[in-house]
């Protein structure tokens, strides 16, 4: 792989020849994506096709077996601690202990991101995503829709610069789904840089700035958001996915 | 390259055969039976190289998982699991011959002495390298997994037997062996862990070469796999 | 730096305060450590009338065994919550990561100690307050904990994690088990710190060297 030149800082997240195997098989190939500060980049694509992986590449989690990635023109190889400090990542996994309340959780975290003004920090977010009733009780004894809202605050705890969403409207209800479009679009701080999967086109069009679509391991098709409209793109989303669905 | 290769293996391939004759006859026929051990004792003379060699792997296999984790090049991953492969191999010969030769030598199987004690941990550590490699999700965290327990494994050898030593010192029961080495009987055992070093060194080298040759294959066969 | 320390508190104390809330686990183990005390006292007092020789012994088996179960915790709270890469995604170095579980293990460690070693004490009609049995039993626990730690990480993400952990683990700690053991003979007889002195040392020692080792290596266990 060519050592690239480092990514200008315009561009939040910048990936380069993104590969990753497991065993004898890959799940990604030759992975290329950039999103500018502020942008919203949305991942469409049927399930295996990589997306999951994708997002924990970018977030850090996982090592690729080739290329790089550059966060806020950092080499995420070089400061790791310095970028993890600027990012979040929401999935289907709550990062969430069970047998903490929600207080507790939301307060670890961000010691561990060293938030400032941590109390005050807590009842912020916590208000954003309305569970002012239930940040004292265990998380696990909550339900899965607001687990995944006490999960939504975790991740803006820190103000992240950079939030990674792996298919966020799954098992929200649409009250929460609203508060996640909010977030995204920005609330209470300035425009974030997103990056998202998911399998909602109508809702992913909505949000998204620039689109991709992954298909076995591979970019199958991208574009900018002005140069799509809503119906052509179900037609798109079809013919470049073998799989399709 | 491959005439380079030809080269070296064909000279290996000669010096280990040449030493294995040359052992195999001086243990049989040129070394005198030893007084105290009769003729059993010359389990002696594989009893040592073999123990030897064993160590000689695990320190190996030592050196290869720090350059694994270092530059993380295939190659030395397939190095040291080769070599731990011959080491577990080896260690366990050791735990065989050793009581062949102690119960017709002093009517015991087995003793907790700092030697014996230790290749038996030894065996334990590598074997279950060997286990953790086989049971992991994929050969890239079995290699991580394994250079750690390789390395984690190696320092604690001397430990171990620093502790036992101390331990069997302080209640000294089976005087394992005693006596000085003659002239013969030194040479014997020289050439003895000649040949076997050199065996050594033959069967890493396929090994990993083989190993190496299978992640390729391996690598190959993803990135055909459109 | 001081930062760093912190956040090794933090992370001791969130698995502080998880165990605490789940003492399910803790009892569980305790009273398995309890039990192998009891039964190893019990097989050997049918074997022999002098059970004290092996008193020393009966003692570091039970908290050994009691020791793995509970080294096991150290990740297993983190896999089962699925929180192991809430905790990667974090802007800490892994090392802060090693030394706050590895606190916590020794601490869960010792409160399975601190039960049965009394017990114990009484089992074999021995005085109760021994504070240099404390030190033998401190030193040894932190060589458990350092390695085990580090091979917790290791088994968690392992098929057949529940025996991978005590296979990894037993092998590398013998000096400890050899050590302790020993040392803990001239403490229950009422004998001279010389007698002692060597074992404490090796203990240390190891203690030393594989916090090190493992500090420098964790991050490989770790990465993905």
């Amino acid at each position: 792989m060519n050592k690239e030149i480092p990514a200008s800082s315009n561009r939040a997240v910048e990936a380069r020849g993104l590969e990753k195997t497991y065993g004898e098989q890959y799940a990604l190939r030759g992975i290329d994506l950039t999103v500018d500060r502020g942008g919203c980049l949305v991942v469409f694509g049927p399930n295996g096709a990589g997306k999951t992986t994708l997002l924990k590449i970018l977030s850090t989690l996982v090592k690729p077996s080739a290329g790089s990635v550059w966060l806020d023109g950092i080499d995420i190889r070089e400061k790791p601690s310095q970028i993890r400090r600027k990012i979040s990542l929401v999935s289907h996994q709550t990062f969430l202990y069970d047998n903490l309340t929600v207080f507790e959780n939301l307060k670890f975290y961000g010691k561990m991101y060293d938030v400032a003004d941590l109390d005050k920090r807590i009842r912020e977010v916590i208000s954003w995503v309305r569970l002012e009733s239930r940040l004292h009780d265990r998380a696990g004894t909550l339900s899965h829709g607001l687990q995944q809202r006490a999960s939504i605050a975790r991740a803006v705890l820190h103000n992240p610069s950079i939030l990674f969403l792996d298919e966020p409207d799954i098992g929200l209800d649409p009250h929460a789904s609203k508060i996640t479009g909010d977030i995204i679009d920005g609330a209470g701080s300035d425009k974030r840089t997103v990056v998202m999967t998911t399998h909602n086109l109508e809702r992913g069009l909505e949000l998204a700035d620039s689109i991709v679509i992954l298909d076995r391991g591979k970019v199958v098709y991208e574009a900018s958001r002005s140069e799509l409209s809503g119906e052509d793109f179900r037609k798109i989303y079809d013919r470049y996915t073998v799989t399709g669905g | 390259m491959n005439s380079n290769h030809t080269l070296r293996d064909s000279i290996l391939w000669g010096l280990g055969f040449a030493l294995m004759i040359a052992a195999l006859a001086m243990v049989f026929v040129y070394v005198p039976t030893e007084k105290h051990g009769g003729i059993v004792q010359r389990i002696f003379y594989f009893h040592v190289p073999v123990a030897w060699v064993a160590f000689l792997a695990f320190f190996v296999t030592f050196i290869s998982s720090v350059l694994y984790l270092w530059k993380r090049a295939i190659k030395w991953d397939a190095v040291a699991c080769a070599s731990a492969e011959i080491g577990v191999i080896f260690t366990t010969l050791v735990l065989i011959t050793g009581p062949i030769w102690a119960k017709p030598a002093w009517g015991i199987w087995w003793t907790w002495d700092a030697r014996l004690t230790t290749s038996l941990v030894l065996w334990l550590i590598y074997v279950v390298y060997l286990l953790v490699r086989s049971l992991a999700a994929d050969p890239a965290r079995g290699a991580r997994y394994g250079a750690v327990i390789g390395i984690v494994g190696f320092i604690d050898v001397p430990i171990v037997f620093l502790t036992v030593n101390l331990w069997r010192t302080q209640h000294p029961t089976t005087i394992i062996f005693e006596g000085g080495l003659t002239t013969t009987m030194l040479i014997t055992l020289l050439v003895c862990i000649a040949a076997f070093t050199v065996l050594y060194v033959i069967l890493v080298i396929r090994s990993a070469g083989l190993k190496t040759m299978e992640a390729e294959v391996r690598r190959l066969r993803i990135m055909k796999a459109e | 730096m001081n930062r760093a320390f912190l956040k090794i508190i933090t992370v001791f104390w969130k698995d502080m305060l998880t165990e605490l809330r789940t003492r399910e686990i803790i009892i569980s183990v305790l009273v398995f450590a309890l039990l192998v005390l009891v039964i190893f006292s019990f097989a050997f007092s049918i074997a022999t009338d002098m059970t004290e020789t092996v008193a020393p012994g009966i003692l570091w088996v039970a908290l050994t065994f009691g020791g793995v179960i509970g080294l096991n915790r150290i990740f297993a709270v983190e896999k089962e919550n699925a929180c192991l890469e809430g905790l990667m995604l974090c802007p800490v170095d892994r090392a802060v990561i090693y030394w706050g579980k590895m606190a916590g293990g020794f601490t869960f460690m010792l409160a399975v100690a601190v039960v049965v070693t009394p017990v114990f004490l009484a089992l074999f009609n021995l005085p109760i307050f021994l504070p240099r049995l404390a030190l033998v039993i401190v030193l040894a626990l932190v060589g458990f904990a350092s390695v085990g730690t580090l091979f917790s990480a290791l088994a968690v993400n392992t098929r057949a994690r529940d025996i991978m952990l005590p296979i990894l683990f037993l092998p590398v700690v013998v000096p400890v088990i050899v050590s302790a053991v020993k040392a803990t003979g001239p403490v229950l007889v009422g004998g001279p710190w010389g007698d002692m002195l060597t074992w404490l040392q090796i203990m240390i020692a190891f203690d030393i060297i594989y916090l090190v080792v493992a500090t420098l290596v964790f991050e490989f266990v770790v990465e993905e």
